[in-house]
Order: C-alpha cells, then sequence, then structure tokens
C-alpha cells in the first residue's frame, strides 16, 4: 500500500549533519582556520567580500570555510548577513588617488610620475606547479624592496586629462546622490553610477565573458589599461553632529581605468572615453572586465549603435547577479511535481491527437 | 519585538525582517491591493534562503505576520515537502507562531504551485510564491517594454500566443502559469499553478497576495476580485480532469499527482494536496488502492 511521502523534516536534519561532516572531511587533517583562509586564500576571500559586498576579511573567510570553499555559496552567506546588519550612514567616497600604493601599472605608458610598480602578481610567472609548495611550509625569501617606491601617485588618466583628450571621471556622473541597489528596486533605465554597483557586486565570470566578448568584436570598444592600482585606501565618515570626517579603518581594493577611443559625436570632440572598475581586496580580473562592461554599456549615452550582449544595460544587469542566478537556476532541485504532473497529461492529449491522425492516414494509404 | 531563537546569542527582530524593511514591503502589498494584478517593484531583501526558493512569499509573510497568526506553508499541495518543512521551521524559529497543516485553521498559508483545494474564507491570506512575475515574459523579455505593455493595456501579443497554440494543437497548450486577468484590466502570472487551480482565484473570499525576490515585484488580487483565464469564445477556458479517483481517499475532483510504484512504471494517482486527502480520510473516504489493499 502507498503512504504519502513523509519524513521531510528529518531528511532535512540528516542532511544537515552530513553536510557538517562532509565541511570537516577526514577528521585526522587538522581543522583550517578562518585566519589561515584570510591569510593564505587572500584572493578567494577579496572575491567574497567584493560579490559579498561587504569588507570583511575575516568574515568571508568563516563564509569561504562554511561553505566548503564554493565561491557563491560563501558570497551568499556574506549577502544574507549583510542585509541584517544596521547602517549608521555613508562613509565619505574613498580617494582612490591618496591609496597607498602596492601595485601599480599603467598598459598606456611606458613610464609614468609615480613609477610602474609591479607588486605581488602572477603576471610573470610560469605556471608550473610548484611542488615545493606540497612538500614544505618555508617562508618565501623576502622580497627586495626597491629603495623608496612612491607610497602615492596621481590617477595616471589624470594626467592625460588636462590636455582634454581623456574625458574627466565625472564625465558622465550626474550630481545625485548615488543610488541604492540593496535599498531600491531596479529600474531600466538605470543612471551610470548605480550601474556601477550593480557590476561591483556582479559575478566574474560572467562579466569576464561579456569584457571578454566586447575585445571579440561584438560591440568593440578599442581598450587599453589606462592605469591598474591595488592598495589601501582610507575610510572615512563622517558624523553628523561632527563637522569633520574621521577616519574609521583601511582597506584594500583594486582600481581599473580602462580608456577606450572615441570617434566622436555631434556634441563631443574626438577624445579617449573610460571605463571604471573596483574591487575589494586584489581583483585585478574583476576590475578589468568590469571597466570592460562599464564601457560598453554606455554606448546609448555616447551614441554609438547597441548591437552586442555587453551593450544591453537590462540583459547584463539582470543576470550579472550570481546570487540571483545561481538561486534560479538551482531552484530546478525542487519539487515540481503539479507543474510536471500537468504537463504530463498536457503531452498524453497531444499524443493521442497525433497517434489518431496517424492511425487514420495508415488506414487510408492501406485502403 | 524580538524573539529569541534557538541559536544562542543570535536575535532576530520578529519575523527575521527589521521594522523598516517590513514597512517598506507593507506599502507596495498597499499599493497591489489598490491596483489588483499590478506588479509593484519593492527593493527585496538578501534572505538567508536563496533566491528561486520563495523569498518573495517569505518576505510578504515575514511583513504581515503577527504573533497570533496561524501559519500554514505548503509546496505542491503538501505540508511535508521539504521546502514547506523548511520554511515553516523558519518562521516557528524567528516568529514563535503557530503552525498548522489544517487549511481551514490558518489565518495565513503561503504556498508554492497549488492552492488548497479546501476552498479559503474571508480573513485568510494565501501568499504565493513567485519565480516570474511577468506573464508577458516570455513574449517579450525585457521589462521596459513590458511595463509599457501593461500601462497601454497593450496585450494582443499573448492573445495572439493563445491562438497560435490553438492554431497548431486545437487547443490552449499552457497547463500552469496559465495567464488570467485581473478586475477586467491587468494581465497577470497566476504563479506555476496549474491551471486547475485557476477558477479557485476567481472572487476568492481571501486576500491573495504575490511576492517575487529575485525579481523584487509584489502583486495582490483582493477578497472577491474577478480573477479571468484568458481564453476564446469558441475555445472556453477548461481545466484537466483525471480519469481515476485518488487512490488513497477516491476524490475525484482534486488535482492528483502521479506516483511511479515499481520498476514496471505501475501508476497511482493521489491528491496533491496533502490535508485536503487526510481529511477526507478521516472522514471514513476510500479510495480504490486502499480497498485493493486490504
Amino acid at each position: 500500500m502507498y503512504v504519502a511521502v513523509k519524513g521531510g523534516e528529518r531528511a532535512i536534519d540528516n542532511a544537515h549533519r552530513l553536510l557538517a561532516e562532509d565541511r570537516r572531511g577526514d577528521p585526522s587533517v587538522p581543522d583550517i582556520s578562518v585566519a589561515q583562509i584570510r591569510e593564505q586564500m587572500k584572493l578567494a576571500v577579496g572575491r567574497v567580500m567584493t560579490e559579498g559586498s561587504v569588507y570583511d576579511p575575516d568574515l568571508a573567510a568563516l563564509a569561504l570555510k562554511q561553505a566548503r570553499g564554493d565561491m557563491i555559496e560563501a558570497i551568499f552567506l556574506v549577502r544574507a548577513y549583510r542585509t541584517t546588519l544596521a547602517r549608521f550612514g555613508n562613509s565619505l567616497p574613498v580617494k582612490t588617488g591618496a591609496m597607498k600604493i602596492d601595485r601599480r601599472i599603467s598598459a598606456a605608458f611606458k613610464d609614468v610620475p609615480g613609477g610602474q610598480i609591479l607588486g605581488p602578481t602572477f603576471d610573470y610567472t610560469h605556471r608550473l606547479i610548484d611542488f615545493k609548495l606540497a612538500a614544505d611550509g618555508e617562508l618565501p625569501e623576502e622580497a627586495i624592496s626597491s629603495e623608496e617606491a612612491a607610497p602615492h601617485a596621481l590617477h595616471v588618466l589624470d594626467l592625460l586629462a588636462g590636455e582634454g583628450l581623456v574625458e574627466m571621471p565625472e564625465a558622465s556622473i550626474n550630481d545625485e546622490a548615488p543610488g541604492d541597489i540593496t535599498r531600491t528596486p531596479v529600474e531600466y533605465p538605470m543612471d551610470r553610477q548605480t550601474r556601477l554597483q550593480s557590476l561591483a557586486r556582479g559575478d566574474e565570470g560572467f562579466l569576464l565573458a561579456l569584457g571578454y566578448s566586447t575585445q571579440r568584436g561584438y560591440a568593440k570598444n578599442h581598450p587599453f589599461a589606462g592605469e591598474i592600482r591595488v592598495g589601501r585606501v582610507a575610510v572615512e565618515f563622517q558624523p553628523e553632529e561632527l563637522g569633520f570626517p574621521i577616519q574609521i579603518g583601511e582597506m584594500e581594493m583594486t582600481e581599473c581605468n580602462m580608456i577606450n577611443q572615441f570617434k566622436g559625436s555631434k556634441t563631443a570632440p574626438p577624445q579617449f572615453t573610460r571605463g571604471y572598475g573596483v574591487a575589494l581586496g586584489h581583483g585585478e580580473r574583476k576590475a578589468m572586465a568590469m571597466a570592460l562592461v562599464d564601457r560598453s554599456l554606455r554606448a546609448g549615452e555616447l551614441g554609438e549603435e547597441r548591437t552586442a550582449p555587453a551593450q544591453d544595460e537590462e540583459f547584463v544587469l539582470s543576470h550579472c547577479d550570481n546570487v540571483q542566478a545561481t538561486g534560479f537556476v538551482e531552484h530546478l532541485k525542487l519539487p515540481h511535481y503539479v507543474d510536471f504532473q500537468s504537463e504530463l497529461n498536457l503531452v498524453r492529449k497531444m499524443r493521442k491527437q497525433v497517434d489518431g491522425c496517424m492511425t487514420s492516414a495508415a488506414k487510408e494509404a492501406a485502403e | 519585538m524580538t524573539t529569541e531563537t534557538q541559536d544562542e546569542g543570535l536575535e532576530y527582530n520578529f519575523a527575521y525582517l527589521d521594522e523598516q524593511t517590513k514597512r517598506m514591503i507593507r506599502r507596495a502589498l498597499l499599493k497591489a491591493v489598490a491596483v489588483p494584478g499590478y506588479q509593484v517593484p519593492f527593493a527585496g531583501r538578501e534572505m538567508p534562503m536563496p533566491y528561486g526558493w520563495g523569498t518573495g512569499g517569505i518576505q510578504v509573510t515575514a511583513s504581515i505576520l503577527e504573533s497570533e497568526d496561524v501559519l500554514k506553508v505548503i509546496d505542491q499541495g503538501a505540508d511535508d515537502t521539504t521546502n514547506a518543512v523548511s520554511i515553516r521551521k523558519f518562521f516557528q524559529r524567528v516568529a514563535g507562531i503557530a503552525t498548522t497543516e489544517k487549511t481551514e485553521e490558518a489565518t495565513l498559508i503561503q504556498t508554492r504551485h497549488r492552492i488548497p483545494e479546501t476552498p479559503l474564507s474571508e480573513g485568510q491570506i494565501l501568499v504565493y510564491q513567485v519565480p516570474i512575475p511577468e506573464p508577458l515574459r516570455f513574449l517579450e523579455p525585457r521589462e521596459t517594454e513590458t511595463r509599457k505593455m501593461h500601462a497601454l493595456e497593450e496585450y494582443g501579443l499573448m492573445h495572439v500566443k493563445l491562438y497560435e497554440d490553438i492554431a497548431r494543437h486545437g487547443h490552449i497548450a499552457t497547463t500552469y502559469a496559465y495567464p488570467v486577468k485581473v478586475n477586467d484590466r491587468y494581465i497577470m502570472d497566476p504563479s506555476p499553478t496549474p491551471k486547475f487551480d485557476n477558477p479557485k482565484m476567481n472572487r476568492c473570499a481571501a486576500l491573495q497576495l504575490f511576492g517575487a525576490g529575485r525579481e523584487k515585484r509584489i502583486y495582490a488580487v483582493p477578497p472577491y476580485t474577478d480573477v479571468v483565464s484568458l481564453d476564446f469564445e469558441d475555445h472556453p477556458f477548461e481545466i484537466q480532469g483525471w480519469d481515476q479517483p485518488c487512490s488513497i481517499c477516491g476524490d475525484s475532483t482534486s488535482f492528483l499527482d502521479e506516483v511511479i510504484m515499481d520498476d514496471q512504471g505501475t501508476r497511482m494517482f493521489v491528491c496533491s494536496d496533502t490535508d485536503h486527502c487526510a481529511s477526507r480520510q478521516a472522514q471514513g473516504y476510500q479510495g480504490p488502492g486502499q480497498e485493493a489493499a486490504e
């Protein structure tokens, strides 16, 4: 005799227990600490902070531990925590021009005031698996510090902006206070500030692919990496009752200014335009991809023809959030018995009709 | 009001959401009730469940829940499906409210994919979880366009789609999320409930609220509002039926799930609404499956 499936509750509890066990792995292997993840999985932590929209390396490291290394799950954990936090106000815009620089390069100029600072980068490593890392845990040699690396440097593009050859960063930014995609429903068309907010928490892989597509001819826009900088910026907050801002902390971030050729329009002379990208922590790939997509989404504003997916604001912005995307894709795991039953009945009905037609056709043929 | 949760050191506001967020959602709900079938944008929050798991419905429920409410949660018509259990547990934990499996005892019912078989009464609220709130979405992917179409009551595209179905198949080939017209104005997606449930929405005594978390939209059907399933004079709307009654309770008027019994593909059909089926069994009704087993 059939008894309707019961016990969802017990199954869930057991699944949670299995999950905890699986997260821990072989208990004879030492437990990984949050500090270890924070220090040694730094780029993962950075991505979780960027797409989770919270600067908190410890929280991001903990989320990674809880998520068993799954990026999007960790991002989701951080986001869900973030919404419960009280808001005291908005910090002042960070001054990235005053960044304490760890890395700063420009692909547009051989040398720039302040210098090209390579910093910690994979760029010129040979991608050979380093088996020594598996064997010993020795500390690496200390980097030879150049006598006096400039701790501050102006934005490369600001050097050109004086000549009017590159648009000012403010070019397409209006004076209104920036929107808040976490507090107001999305509406299209979206202003650039709000769009940048959306892209900043957008999925790295998705933006990477879209940025890549613009390089391959889908919304061609001739980009140059005007400047990429990684370093620490001061976070300032101005309490209402205080007449001046106070520094409440420091955070590591990555900023990318792409420059793109622009042929000019009826209202604007030919010049270089900008695409802008940022990431928390050290996230060059994300910042660069974001800058490419930011620029391609400015097509409308700059009077360019919109032909490619990367220029389509609604398409890009409504699909770039990986927490939303993964939720909707993975919800297909939830039961759909009722809908499937309805479709099953429909297909049976349609089959019956088709079979009926076929047999009568066969009869006619036989006759 | 705050609620002590089972997790030590963690305390959430009553029903999880903070009061400002609840107020924002309630405002959206009021607007939705005032303009039946119109999709009101709202600033959906990130919830501790994934998008697609009912975050819209959960936010609506969280915003209107009161401490004396009795909550019922169903998924596919059943109280014991995993996600229904999970959502019910969530509200027990963060709101400490009473829950029930009985449709008539509930003041608030959150549902995914079904409307209970037991007719709802005045004072009850049915909260639907909605994945894609826009009934025109699969005809026009752009929100900027579909909003315009609703504003201008430009629904030709939908009628063409239904007509093409008839031209191709001889009938309208939509079995769930079957579009309805609300209060003779807006075309609305009833959420992926089977079209079997559409007639229950019409002039329903209960308030029906719809929450789409990922898409950040809320819409509503106030009590006793006309909800008409789209059709044509010569192809009137009809609901699906089954050749046999429920194997367990013998009902021949409820929505049935097909259950595969063995490797040979033996089937049986049982009520999708578990409360409906259980109460009929309690009243002594028996289906053909039970009689055979005895």
